[in-house]
């Protein structure tokens, strides 16, 4: 077996040391006969065990659900597989379901699908199911149906996930960027950035210490307690994924026709991020986060939004980072504490591929 | 967070701002060498907030801005071969070349990697003995001596598939072709703190002397610049030339001595093209005979073909100084940071980025 590429997608901050001549995926796992079906009974399967999967069917029959679906899609293809804070396996939970729990649903059943590269360890593909099912379970979501495939070395990097979720819209969705009006106020539900500088210095090998951490995480609850005690009052939930909040401002500012301003000295940074960040030249508003959202309230009930945020450990430090104003020159602004008023450019393509 | 939030504080800043209006009973024109103090100057609105009593010229330290053309040409040339990977600082991938940027190259399958360090391209050479790794050396002084060491320990390490792309500058040359151009009207400079960190400061001493100009070794943080442009306009209201140094926390006169040295020992002075400026007397670095083994433009040759400069691109004139980004006709419409027409639009350093990004929105948003 060939030397592995030290940098391999999996190398990287992996949990365990895996030898080099472990067992490894094959083009044969992929070619749904024997071997693929030895992988699914043997690999995945006890990883999730629940009675609708278990049933192999080309489809997962689900019951009714308690109000209209949500859907949502997303793929994985985060560089490396393992980094602080978490891996593509929890990611893909996390996102999905933080999907739909932005949109109002509450997540219920996720399928899985896995595109392997010829020659990734076993072990590393248990590893990432494993840490699948754990972030599946502590957001109480069922793996229901799946798929595997195998690509020749070099077509993927160790792996890519593909997910989609379901969800039920037991209430309304929150009405979205449309709605929102001059005076409401913007609250971020956690410090930012955090999930971008963890994979990047992770891929980079930057070494930092201590080592930045994902906020990858499910954010379901803290979202239903917010809903119930702001309820009407939410206009729009956004997570802050690639391009970071800077991102969402710039898409509600859109959606909205209005302009949104931010205070500098109110955005929640962690010294971590901050630190990374200043050493590399980068802006933490526009980092990746993976659970982290935008919440825009109507005026007068941020407040009561960030006492519902502040109860739950996730979102313990959530802060509101400004207010949205009549439509200007510029569509978002920021306020640093020394200088004037400026615009927030839109991130620009980033050098910072495969964070998420 | 310690070393960063004192030299921002707003109230000492308001006070270093009034002190400057108190002291200046004209308008002076400094220069800031620096971009990353000409980011500083803009994202803190110090030149906005000092207009009336100091006009503030942006000078040419912007490595990336000042790299010649046909170097980011060869680069991406070196970059399509299929031997070839091309190790580069990220700042320099969305540089426009003459046919296009390593960022288009990679795009068309070229080879390019960026890394943060000299000496991950040496670590890069070491994992793909396969591949030759050429490092795109770009940079003032304070980059030099991280260069120099990469390629001390490629030779410590034996390695014959590494080679640098050498563009390094040096900034005391193109300041005195710059004081000596005919139009100039620089009375004070801001100099570059951390080239000086590694260089020191006592080459200024004949500097000054020699064009009577106050010379102010600056720091990057809001404290920092006002504390420099203050000190500037102290020594201009009497009437003085010296240098002074006002970012001691990092400069001392004689500079990183093991760091001079490591320079020194693998690199030599040498005339260099400046893009915009034409080629600067002494203005570069190139490497030794000693270690020109490790030089990519002996090592490979370059495929001849014509330099085009975008004739709209005034970089030229915003690098030498003798116009402000705003002013030239393409700023903000066609040249802007995703599409830009040349370096200093791009560069996290360049003049023309730090007033689009730093632009300030007029009262009211309005």
């Amino acid at each position: 077996m060939a030397e592995d590429n030290p940098s391999a997608a999996w190398q990287l901050c992996c949990p365990v040391p895996i030898a080099s001549d472990s067992l490894r995926i094959s083009l044969a796992h992929g070619e749904g006969g024997r071997l693929s079906r030895a992988l699914i009974r043997d690999h995945i399967l006890p990883t999730f065990r629940n009675e609708v999967l278990m049933t192999l069917d080309d489809a997962a029959h689900l019951p009714p659900l308690d109000g209209p679906v949500a859907m949502t899609t997303d793929s994985f293809v985060v560089s490396p597989l393992f980094f602080p804070g978490g891996d593509i396996g929890s990611l893909a939970i996390h996102g999905t379901v933080n999907d739909l729990a932005v949109s109002g649903a509450r997540p219920r059943y996720i399928s899985l699908s896995l595109i392997i590269e010829e020659g990734l360890p076993i072990a590393v593909l248990d590893l990432v199911m494993e840490s699948a099912a754990n972030a599946a379970a502590e957001a109480g979501v069922l793996i229901v149906t799946g798929d595997t495939k195998v690509v020749p070395r070099g077509a993927a990097d160790g792996l890519f996930i593909n997910t989609t979720g379901i969800g039920e819209l037991v209430e309304p969705a929150p009405p979205g960027p449309t709605s929102l009006q001059v005076g409401d106020e913007l609250i971020v539900s956690g410090p930012i950035g955090r999930h971008g500088v963890a994979v990047l210095a992770a891929r980079e090998e930057l070494d930092f210490s201590p080592p930045p951490e994902s906020d990858s995480a499910p954010l379901a609850k803290p979202i239903a307690e917010l809903r119930e005690k702001v309820g009407d009052h939410v206009r729009a939930i956004r997570d802050a994924t690639r391009g970071g909040v800077a991102a969402v401002l710039h898409e509600w500012a859109e959606a909205s026709g209005l302009t949104l301003a931010i205070e500098e000295h109110q955005l929640p940074v962690t010294p971590v991020v901050r630190g990374a960040c200043e050493l590399l030249g980068l802006d933490p508003i526009h980092m990746a986060n993976e659970g982290t959202m935008v919440i825009a309230v109507a005026a007068g009930t941020a407040e009561a939004a960030l006492s519902a945020l502040r109860a739950d450990p996730l979102t313990s430090e959530a802060a509101q980072i400004g207010t949205v104003v009549p439509r200007g020159v510029a569509t978002v602004t920021i306020q640093r504490p020394l200088g004037p008023q400026q615009p927030l450019d839109e991130p620009a393509g980033a050098p910072l591929p495969r964070i998420c | 967070m310690k070393y960063l939030d004192e030299y921002r504080d707003p109230e000492s800043a308001r006070r270093l701002l009034a002190e400057i209006r108190r002291c200046a009973t004209r308008r002076w024109t400094l220069m800031e060498v620096c971009g990353g103090q000409t980011h500083g100057l803009l994202r803190y609105g110090i030149e906005q907030e000092l207009a009336d009593r100091v006009e503030l010229i942006h000078g040419p330290g912007c490595p990336v801005c000042v790299t010649p053309l046909e170097a980011i040409d060869f680069a991406c040339q070196l970059a399509m071969r299929e031997d070839v990977i091309i190790a580069s600082f990220g700042d320099m991938l969305r540089v426009p070349g003459s046919r296009g940027s390593l960022l288009d190259a990679q795009t068309a399958g070229g080879r390019v990697q960026i890394v943060y360090s000299p000496l991950d391209a040496v670590r890069l050479a070491q994992k793909h003995p396969d591949r030759q790794i050429v490092f795109f050396a770009v940079g003032f002084e304070t980059t030099v001596p991280a260069t120099a060491l990469a390629v001390k320990q490629a030779a410590h390490d034996g390695l014959d598939n590494f080679s640098l792309l050498v563009a390094h500058v040096r900034v005391q040359p193109a300041m005195e072709a710059l004081v000596e151009a005919a139009d100039n009207r620089v009375q004070a400079f801001l100099a570059a703190g951390h080239v000086c960190t590694v260089m020191g400061y006592e080459s200024y001493t004949e500097f000054v002397e020699r064009y009577r100009l106050p010379l102010v070794v600056t720091g990057f943080e809001p404290l920092d610049l006002l504390d420099g442009i203050l000190a500037c306009i102290r020594q201009l209201e009497v009437g003085e030339a010296r240098v002074e140094n006002c970012y001691g926390r990092s400069v001392r006169a004689a500079g990183n001595e093991a760091a001079r040295a490591l320079v020194d020992e693998v690199y030599e002075v040498c005339d260099r093209p400046w893009r915009g400026f034409g080629v600067v007397p002494r203005g570069g670095l190139g490497l030794r005979p000693l270690w020109q083994r490790f030089d990519a433009r002996r090592r490979f040759t370059a495929i001849e073909l014509p330099i085009v400069e975008p004739t709209e691109c005034q970089s030229a004139d915003v690098l030498a100084g003798r116009i402000k980004p705003t002013e030239c006709a393409a700023f903000g419409r066609r040249c802007t940071p995703d599409s830009p027409l040349g370096a200093p639009m791009v560069s996290s350093e360049g003049a023309c980025a730090a007033y689009f990004h730093y632009r300030a929105v007029p009262v009211g948003n309005s």
